[in-house]
């Protein structure tokens, strides 16, 4: 029989093979479905691992995908290393879009292209508000941010569909739910031509830096990850776990904000209801799956970004349907948890 | 029908799924486990449960495998949670975001089916009274079963040998295990079962309530139900007022609309996570309140002689 036992410490190695061995289970369950469809396995998986990354253009697009998911991420793994369960980046996302989208729509053709900063400053303060209000709930009325922030998801969504169903709507938009097109100025150039790459992933990278620095060389990042790990022990040290709550929080508020902001000027360049495709939520498995580490997160936003393009691939091409994306992200953070457990646990054969 | 009647009649429909869910919650946070994957499972238990009554138009069958979608899913759960250990919260989590990409999936081809109609029982005699007939006795039988099951998971956490183990595997595993309970198996348990009624819920949203199946048609209702047994602090009755209170609001919002006020519809679709925000702070304000009611165990794994 098959035996669980503890490990006298942590496998170092484990935590960098687990998110393999998940991806390996979540492939493996992709290859049944794949099947079950009647369609061929290895055709199936090149939707999702070859396609994305064969050409230059095909990885500008995977780097345009992975950038929301990389900046959310950041800010959900400095929240989790902190034990704030921050849910609703999915909400800040489209905050930062709404706020962002609206410093956008008040240029016009002649505005400076320096406007962009501004709109993606908005952005940044939108998200923060999102956040705030769970950290305040969080602070002054002690309720659970799990489900404040989740449900600020909604009330975000909602507020989304009020802007560009009612005052935001394009008046020539033959009454479809948007907003007219963002003035050229406010947008995004692209970096390289013939492709829509845009600051926004060279801005994720510096991020990616700064965010990687604050939680492993700097004392305010050690202070809220000694809350995370022993709560007791940063009490006992005199850490305070309501600045922890708030910098978190606003941290993670703000690099969502961004991302929708970054979105909304960059590939979207309108508001619709759909502005986000599920990258909050997407972003929490991003986080999980980078092992909560900046440098990790790179690499698993780029694989998530691979599943969301694989996805479209696979129902243009091979007619499956694209909710596919969402089953594997979701089995993947499933398999990596149970996998997580041969971190501090082996497998031993014992009869 | 009187306006005010109507409002009842739908504010007692509405909150049934909300109660079913929440009491099916309520079962597993009492032993201990906080199941945040409850949106997941209504998602699949709606779909599936969606399926089978389309399939044989039997509603019965149709809650029965909403029952075990949310059974099986919960043992899935507790595989993780109990025996391996694995973070409660991000655990359930991964639940909700597989089951709300599985059941879209699966759903596909029935999203815009329509259902056979499934007739409210009208209790005979009681329903034909004025205003509380309409208002209060010519429900879905759901609506009933759920009222009975609040009052007898009252008896049950009260009144039963087994109510009393359950509670004190979540208030405290450690002296159940010593007293030789075996604490991960009842917790499985109360698992399990929670999760079938948290399915039985999803079914009750895509057979009865609504009756189709749209993709992410639960739209937070299990996380609702989540805060629900916070706002009950964690009693059976309260929780039955509570998902009441709340389909009140959702129902609110219609009635706002029928009666020609001019509120944008999207401002009045954010009432009801608007008021489970507000509820949930006040019911929390007073942590010490939170914590003498709240089972003492929620979220810890435990590992006997660990």
């Amino acid at each position: 029989m098959l035996r669980l036992e503890a490990r006298a410490e942590p496998s170092r190695w484990m935590v960098w093979l687990s998110p393999l061995l998940a991806l390996a289970i979540t492939v493996a369950f992709g290859v049944g479905i794949f099947l079950a469809m009647g369609k061929s396995p290895l055709l199936g998986l090149s939707m999702f691992f070859w396609e994305p990354i064969k050409s230059p253009y095909n990885l500008s697009e995977l780097a345009l995908k992975a950038t929301p998911l990389i900046l959310i991420g950041l800010g959900l793994a400095a929240c989790y290393r902190s034990n704030v369960w921050n849910i609703g980046a999915e909400g800040q996302y489209i905050l930062g879009a709404i706020f962002g989208g609206g410093v956008a729509l008040l240029a016009g053709d002649h505005t400076p292209h320096a406007i962009v900063l501004p709109v993606l400053l908005a952005g940044v303060l939108g998200g923060m508000v999102w956040a705030a209000l769970v950290a305040a709930l969080r602070d002054w009325f002690n309720a659970n941010e799990i489900l404040v922030s989740l449900m600020l998801v909604y009330v975000a969504q909602y507020l989304l569909d009020y802007l560009v169903y009612g005052p935001w709507k394009d008046p020539e938009g033959y009454n479809f739910p948007q907003t007219r097109m963002f003035a050229d100025p406010t947008l995004l150039g692209h970096l390289i031509d013939g492709t829509r790459l845009n600051w926004g992933f060279p801005i994720a990278l510096v991020a990616v830096a700064l965010v990687w620095v604050f939680l492993f060389r700097s004392v305010a990042g050690f202070r809220l990850q000694v809350g995370g790990l022993a709560p007791g022990a940063a009490r006992y040290a005199g850490y305070s776990s309501r600045k922890a709550l708030w910098t978190v929080l606003l941290m993670s508020g703000g690099f969502a904000g961004l991302a929708g902001a970054l979105d909304a000027i960059g590939p979207l360049q309108q508001l619709t209801p759909q502005v986000s495709q599920g990258y909050g939520f997407a972003a929490i498995i991003v986080a999980f799956v980078g092992r909560l580490n900046p440098v990790g997160i790179v690499l698993s936003g780029a694989l998530m970004a691979m599943f969301y393009i694989g996805g479209e691939l696979a129902q243009s091409r091979l007619g499956l349907p694209n909710a596919m994306t969402g089953v594997f992200q979701g089995l993947l953070l499933f398999a990596l948890l149970a996998c997580d457990t041969l971190i501090h646990h082996r497998i031993r054969l014992k009869r | 029908m009187d306006m005010t009647a109507s409002l009842i009649a739908t504010t007692l429909s509405a909150g049934t799924p909300l109660a079913l869910a929440s009491l099916g919650l309520l079962i597993n946070e009492k032993s201990g486990v906080v199941n945040l994957g409850a949106e997941g499972m209504m998602l699949m238990a709606a779909v599936v449960g969606f399926a089978v009554a389309l399939h044989t138009g039997n509603q019965w069958a149709a809650f029965g495998a909403g029952a075990a979608v949310g059974a099986l899913l919960a043992a899935a759960l507790g595989l993780l949670v109990i025996w391996l250990g694995t973070n409660q919260y991000a655990t359930g989590l991964a639940l909700t975001l597989f089951g709300a990409g599985l059941s879209a999936f699966l759903g596909i081809d029935y999203v815009g089916k329509t259902l056979p109609n499934f007739p409210p029982w009208d209790i005979p005699g009681l329903s034909q009274l004025p205003f509380f007939g309409p208002a209060l006795f010519r429900h879905h039988l759901m609506v009933y079963l759920t009222i009975l099951l609040a009052l007898g998971m009252i008896w049950f956490f009260d009144r039963t040998r087994a109510g009393l183990v359950l509670r004190a595997v979540g208030e405290s595993p450690e002296v159940a295990h010593a007293l030789g309970y075996p604490v991960r198996r009842i917790r499985l348990l109360a698992l399990v079962c929670g999760g079938a009624l948290v399915g039985v819920a999803g079914a009750y949203l895509s057979v009865i309530y609504t009756p189709l199946w749209v993709q992410g048609m639960t739209a937070g209702r299990g996380w609702i139900a989540l805060a629900l047994t916070t706002f009950a602090t964690w009693r059976p009755a309260r929780v039955l007022l509570g998902a009441y209170l709340f389909g009140g609001v959702t129902m609110l919002q219609f009635f706002f609309q029928g009666s020609g006020v001019q509120v944008p519809s999207q401002l009045l679709s954010m009432l009801p996570y608007i008021a489970t925000i507000v509820v949930l702070a006040l019911m929390s304000r007073n942590p010490l309140w939170i914590r003498v009611n709240m089972p003492a165990s929620i979220g810890k794994p435990f590992t006997p002689g660990g």
